[in-house]
């Protein structure tokens, strides 16, 4: 029984509509979002529906969620990813240190997840929001938000909003 | 005809067709370009960048279009920028490749190099060394020292099952995708797939079961390193301890050409032991790949699952005799007067045992059958493929029919064949009562229920102004028509009427004796198509027949296995003499068992479901006195005063040939004949077509068309049908799977979790109808009732319980059942049949 | 510079919306060239006008565009906001604020190739943008600027967003291809180019964000106009996205031709007290790294002047480095990038970006053997020739070209 077919048809079905007929495999990446955006990962039982609906094999699906680092399986879920650039052109306006810092205040290394499994915090390349670095992508409640020219204090404050059960918003 | 281009590869001057990739026509030049993601059956990629050559073209002025000259008039030469990787290159006139210069060879160098940063050490104990590309190339081309650093390394899993059947080390994997792209392109299993990136990247499977292909095993063979191992072989010799002998598969009557590998050892006593069995190239059968059924189930020919001593049955016992006493004793029974002989033989036979076989039961006036759930093969001796179609040679134009069958699990191979020819522009109509993985290559798919077999074909017979199915129309203007007949829901009477009407097809289109035409059985065992070229026809009721003989010689059969109503006429018949190889319920009713050798002990001859016959040679030796079928029956014969040949398998082919009209004119020396095959596989290169076995044993030879004594006429298009079965009943229709529980199957644990046993499938529909459920149900038919497991399939047609055959449910033709559910206690909770 | 032509959102905020891109006179280029149905004159135009790929390779536009056989159909048109390069920030302001004038660069742009289809595909991150773009394309579809029989004639275009999932390499034109076609982001074979075999096969043109954002303007007011801008070969004008030790890193819109020192000190605000500039990657991550010097810092932002200072001006990222910063450190950055982003698919890029990251983690400090370092260099310059795309070459330039010029930083 796909339910993922059945909860989501309508927004399937728009996808779908987006491509040329006989290039259904183009929402491939659209559906794993989709999927994603529920639970905040990819089970291993939306990769069969996706597959089912497509009609192309789980591996070859499996293969896509693994090539590409905003897909998180089962193993890797979390509530929120604090994903922090440390790129060169951050790291020069001090993107290393305030990783550091952020991970002192909140008691977790980067790539590590909080004991109550809600905040992790990663290390990740350019976001593309260089010219207000410090900064960092939130990826969780089924949004991805960005949050720029941060200070300890703002990134500290962000992440027990988070905790307390408010989305993040633009700041 | 393609343009002509002449280059020159590393100063020899070389001519290959327009299109040709520079790494091909090296190739056929002689020279050997190192690669590893390129593959001569797969589309190239240029991945691994092994193949960096130095590519140099005339220079074309741009105004005049004519080629710059130097002052000796020969054309100037630019050479690129950069090197270009020879496996995606196609050669142009006037090209000038540097394959071993020093620049392609530091590049080549430094690319090995690469490689072996995180590749492991291994060596020692990988099974890839001895016949491993990476440590080829490396001893030729690459570095002797590392300047990686050994803490640096990726460290990745070691032994990661990809499915029971293949293991995956993914530290020895160089990420040259040829496993990936040969179960995409080729056989349309995408089951394996790349995972993660750069560095990380790695196979993985995520079907279930994993790596859940009919194919898998060719991917060790085509992988360059030992990160795709299987575990039939992995950890069980070294390449170079290990001595091959050309084969042919036994599984079914596609007839792939095999190599066992062989290695004399402790483990095994001091004897010779199969170590693994490859695939031969031969690109009229098989090209270089075989399915794992081939590959894997190899051991109901090991000598610990066989019968070793001839035994006479003794109070009720069988009681090891020497094979003197017990030929004697046959012999005696076969010399009084007015005894009836009756014989009954099965496809494991070879040529040469039927050949015997049929000559002894001829000579002692008796009566010979096959022991065959599928009629009609008569017809494909004088309908079968005619001499010099092969499966390879078909394109646009072509027309293929399959009806009838589940290519995919009758016959793995043929299905591949198939669905290259639709590739090359072979047009398919696939003819059946269910979805098939054939489907997707059809251009035309033809629905019928069980029963309707033959109202379906005549609706295809040309002469209809106003065909119904469009199919008729695309049949009457092929250049060629090949008819594959499967058993899909046929027993002997039915399948009979379908061949019947799949030969007044083939007459009726005018494509008789037509190159590219001809009627495929697709028959259960490998020769059972030798059978009938010998003459033998279908045993029909073989309750009768086994009462009505006085000495029942049956070699090569099971009939009490597959039908346990037999049971009782077996133990009632007068004196049963049974060949065999491993103990079966038919021997153990027999009185008077003979073991025989299996086929990897022996030479001889079978012949394929495309009249193909080619010659087996032993891989291992015989103990103590089991001999093969045909001596056996040379000696019995000689005991009755009959001479028949013995000494050598190729002595009886010779009289073969000398005596059946199909073989005439047939020799040992043409069907070892090697002509020239493409691509280069195994041999001192390794790396270009992987590590399948080049074939310098022959490709054998397809039979000149074999009238028999009445030639078929055309009916005009009518043949007489079966009645419908009644849509108000319940009805059992037999499959093939291709894990069955057959004879030949069992003893090969590796594959057991793969076989089917005692499954029956039922559309959701059909099992709420009848109130089961997935899971136990018992089924009833006749007097018998047999419990099984019901798995629910949508694709199983409405009103009909699919069982496999082979897998311990004993329904050989469409029988009316009913269906009943299993409770807690195992008792039958009642017949729900509405 | 007194008028924007592409960050017009800091002179009229209200562009954002369609109606205050009407007003001011969007869509009346549109308009004119689907009205007067002349692809050919439109390719000539945007050719004439000399503009050329914003997105770092720098290849003429209108020539691009002309590569697409005719009798193969249909074509698409891709618009490629991937804009992973490190460093580089500018399409993303043009989407965010002014995504009207982008959006009709790109219809113009199927326009004159005859596609009628065109995608946006987006680096995953900026999946907020992607939402924004689907509304503006909503919108456009209502007030009759998509869809069907565009002012009556038989033309007929629709847009649609495709999400990518966080691959840099996507950014690279047969990758994201693949990416789009629901596969792996892994670059295809050249030839075939994408213009004759591009998106599901057919003939495609994928332009930078930026680069269709020039087309409007080109087509209103003529390739004349355009050409006053910048400099004979590299003509127009570019965002330049500063960042770095600079006091105001932002987005620069200004005309190529500018100087590095101009845009350094005089809209970058300069550096911080006592700090001087050490190296400039005028490119990003994928930079040959530049030595500051008078005759650096005085040199034209434009293609030609900045590959005769041996660099190449690429997407324009610049990035500042200033001398309080090691140049090991900024390879180590680089190096761990690359090898992040690496697809995999070809030998050199995938084990050498691998190898010079394990050189450079070697110490955690600002020390390297001189062993390692030249190690190091021979292992980049090993990969170069030898890559399926230019990711694999690109992860070199940095390294190599910081090696060569600031040996003092790769000490022990």
């Amino acid at each position: 029984m796909n339910d993922f077919l059945k909860i989501h048809s309508a927004e399937i079905k728009k996808l779908l509509a987006k491509y040329p007929k006989g290039q259904e495999r183009s929402t491939v990446m659209p559906l794993l979002h989709l999927a994603q955006r529920g639970t905040g990962c990819v089970t291993r039982h939306d990769i069969e529906n996706i597959a089912g609906i497509l009609g192309i094999s789980s591996t070859e699906i499996a293969s896509i969620v693994g090539f590409y680092t905003l897909y998180h399986t089962e193993e890797e879920k979390t509530q929120y990813r604090i994903q922090v650039c440390t790129d060169l052109a951050c790291a020069l306006c001090g993107a290393d240190r305030f990783l550091e810092e952020l991970c002192n205040k909140t008691g977790i290394k980067p790539g590590e997840t909080t004991p109550d499994g809600l905040i992790t915090i990663e290390e990740v390349p350019c976001l593309a929001g260089c010219d207000k670095a410090p900064l960092f992508q939130v990826q969780g409640g089924g949004v991805i938000s960005y949050h720029e020219k941060q200070t300890l204090e703002s990134a500290v404050r962000l992440i027990n909003q988070l905790r307390d059960g408010m989305p993040g918003g633009e700041q | 005809m393609p343009k002509q281009i002449s280059l020159t590869i590393d100063n020899i001057a070389v001519s290959a067709p327009e299109n040709t990739l520079i790494i091909d026509a090296a190739k056929r030049a002689g020279i050997d370009i190192p690669v590893f993601c390129y593959h001569p059956s797969l589309k190239p990629v240029g991945m691994c960048r092994v193949c960096l050559v130095e590519v140099g073209r005339p220079i074309i002025d741009r105004a005049t279009g004519a080629v710059v000259t130097e002052a000796d008039d020969s054309p100037k030469i630019q050479f690129g920028p950069k090197l270009e990787t020879a496996c995606t290159t196609p050669v142009s006139d006037g090209m000038v490749v540097l394959v071993n210069s020093e620049k392609s060879k530091a590049a080549r160098n430094e690319i090995l190099e690469f490689l072996l940063t995180s590749h492991p050490l291994d060596c020692p104990v990988c099974d890839k060394g001895g016949e491993c590309p990476l440590q080829n190339l490396t001893l030729a081309y690459g570095p002797g020292k590392s300047r990686f650093r050994f803490n640096e390394k990726q460290q990745l899993a070691k032994n990661v099952p990809l499915g029971e059947l293949i293991f995956l080390d993914r530290e020895r994997c160089i990420q040259c995708g040829r496993c990936v792209r040969y179960q995409t392109e080729i056989v349309d299993d995408p089951v394996i797939g790349f995972y993660q990136r750069g560095r990380s990247m790695q196979i993985i499977t995520r079907s279930d079961p994993g790596f859940d292909s009919y194919f898998s095993g060719n991917t060790t063979d085509i992988c360059p390193v030992g990160a795709l191992t299987s575990t039939d072989f992995r950890f069980g010799a070294r390449p170079w301890e290990l001595k091959s002998a050309a084969s042919l598969c036994t599984h079914c009557p596609v007839g792939c050409n095999l190599t066992i590998d062989v290695r004399r050892e402790a483990k095994s006593g001091g004897d010779i032991a199969i170590k693994r069995i490859m695939p031969r190239q031969n690109e009229a059968v098989n090209d270089i790949w075989i399915c794992d059924k081939g590959r894997f189930a190899h051991h109901f020919a090991d000598k610990s699952n066989r019968i070793t001593k001839s035994s006479i049955r003794k109070r009720n016992q069988l009681t090891p005799a020497s094979l003197e006493t017990v030929l004697d004793l046959v012999a005696s029974k076969l010399r009084s007067r007015n005894r009836k002989l009756v014989t009954l033989v099965g496809g494991r036979l070879a040529n040469e045992d039927l050949y015997n076989l049929k000559q002894l039961t001829e000579k002692l006036h008796g009566s010979g059958f096959l022991y065959n759930d599928m009629a009609g093969g008569e017809l494909t001796c004088q309908m079968g493929l005619t001499q010099g179609t092969s499966l390879s040679d078909l394109k646009q134009g072509s027309v293929i029919l399959v009806i009838a069958s589940d290519l995919h699990e009758e016959a793995p191979i043929y299905w591949l064949r198939v669905k290259q020819a639709v590739e090359r522009g072979a047009t398919l109509i696939v003819i059946n009562p269910r979805e098939t993985r054939l489907d997707k290559y059809a251009a035309y798919k033809i629905t019928y229920r069980y029963g309707d077999e033959i109202a379906t074909i005549n609706q295809l017979m040309p002469g209809k102004s106003e065909p119904h199915y469009p199919a008729a129309k695309v049949i009457q203007k092929a250049q060629g028509l090949i008819v594959f007949v499967g058993n899909e829901g046929l027993g002997q009477k039915s399948s009979r009427a379908v061949m019947e009407s799949a030969a007044q097809l083939l007459i009726n289109g005018g494509f008789t004796g037509k190159v590219g035409s001809g009627l495929v059985a697709v028959w259960k065992n490998a020769n059972t198509q030798g059978a009938w070229e010998m003459g033998f026809e279908l045993a029909g009721d073989l309750q009768k027949m086994i009462r009505a003989a006085d000495v029942l010689l049956i070699a090569g059969a099971d009939p009490v296995g597959d039908r346990p109503e037999l049971q009782e006429a077996m133990q009632s018949a007068r004196f049963s003499v049974v060949l065999e190889l491993a103990p079966t319920a038919t021997t153990n009713l027999a009185h008077v068992v003979i073991p025989v050798q299996a086929f990897s002990e022996r030479e001889g001859t079978y012949t394929s479901a495309e009249r193909r016959v080619q010659i087996f040679y032993p891989a291992i030796g015989v103990k103590d006195d089991v001999l093969p079928d045909y001596k056996i029956a040379a000696l019995l014969a000689e005991r009755l005063g009959i001479s028949l040949p013995g000494e050598s398998a190729r002595q009886v082919f010779e009289h073969m040939s000398g005596h059946i009209t199909g073989f005439k004119g047939l020799s040992y020396q043409a069907l070892c004949e090697m002509p020239d095959q493409w691509p280069v596989a195994g041999g001192k290169n390794k790396y270009f077509g992987g590590t399948a076995s080049a074939n310098h044993q022959g490709v054998g030879v397809q039979l000149v068309l074999n009238p028999h004594s009445s030639r078929i006429q055309s009916t005009g298009g009518k043949v007489k049908g079966q009645t419908a079965y009644d849509e108000k009943k319940l009805w059992a229709v037999p499959v093939t799977r291709l894990y069955d529980q057959g004879n030949t199957l069992l003893h090969t644990k590796l594959l057991e979790k793969r076989m089917v046993a005692c499954e029956m499938r039922i559309h959701p529909d059909t099992a709420a109808l009848y109130g089961v459920q997935t899971g136990p149900v018992l089924l009833s038919f006749g007097k018998a009732a047999q419990q099984g497991n019901c798995v629910l399939d949508e694709t199983t047609p409405l009103g009909f319980v699919l069982v496999h055959r082979s897998s311990g449910i004993p329904i050989n033709e469409v029988t009316a059942v009913t269906l009943s559910g299993v409770n807690k206690s195992n008792q039958s909770i009642g017949n729900r049949n509405k | 510079m007194s008028e924007m032509l592409l960050l017009r959102h800091r002179q009229f905020p209200e562009i954002g919306t369609l109606d205050g891109y009407l007003k001011l006179s969007g869509f009346k280029p549109f308009k004119k060239v689907v009205s007067e149905n002349n692809p050919v004159a439109v390719i000539d135009e945007v050719k004439e006008s000399g503009l050329r790929g914003r997105g770092g390779a720098g290849f003429p536009t209108g020539v691009k565009w002309s590569f697409l056989p005719g009798d193969i159909t249909p074509h698409y048109v891709v618009a490629n906001a991937d804009e992973s390069e490190p460093g580089t920030f500018k399409d993303r302001e043009i989407m965010e604020s002014n995504p009207y004038q982008f959006l009709e660069g790109l219809m113009i742009a199927c326009f004159a190739v005859k596609a009628t289809l065109g995608y946006v595909y987006l680096r995953g991150e900026f999946w907020q943008i992607a939402e924004h773009l689907e509304q503006c394309m909503a919108e456009l579809r209502k007030q009759g600027y998509l869809g069907k029989k565009l002012f009556n004639t038989s033309y007929e275009l629709d847009l649609h967003t495709h999400l990518g999932a966080g691959a840099y390499i996507c950014g690279e034109e047969s990758a994201l291809l693949e990416s789009l076609e629901g596969r792996l982001g892994q670059p295809r074979l050249r030839p075939p180019y994408p213009a004759v075999f591009g998106l599901f096969g057919k003939p495609t043109v994928i332009n930078n964000v930026e680069t269709l954002t020039n087309v409007p303007l080109i087509i209103e007011k003529g390739a004349g106009w355009y050409q006053n801008y910048g400099t004979p070969k590299s003509t127009g004008v570019k965002i330049f996205s500063l960042s770095g030790n600079v006091n105001k890193p932002g987005n620069y819109e200004l005309p190529l031709g500018t100087t590095f020192r101009e845009l350094i000190y005089t809209h970058g605000g300069g550096l911080k007290p006592g700090r001087k500039v050490k190296a400039i990657l005028p490119g990003g991550a994928s930079s040959i790294v530049i030595k500051s010097s008078d005759k650096a810092l005085d040199t034209p932002m434009d293609y030609e002047s900045v590959a005769g200072l041996g660099s190449a001006l690429g997407s324009a990222s610049v990035i500042v480095v200033d001398d309080s910063v090691n140049m090991l450190w900024v390879s180590k950055k680089i190096i761990n990038f690359f090898r992040h982003e690496s697809c995999g698919k070809c030998t050199p890029c995938r084990e050498g970006t691998y190898w010079m990251d394990q050189i450079l983690n070697r110490t955690k400090t600002s020390k390297i053997s001189a062993k390692d370092t030249a190690l190091l260099k021979d292992v980049a310059l090993q990969m170069r020739g030898k890559c399926l795309c230019p990711l694999g070459e690109f992860s070199t330039m940095a390294v190599v070209s910081s090696i060569e010029q600031f040996p003092e930083d790769f000490r022990s």
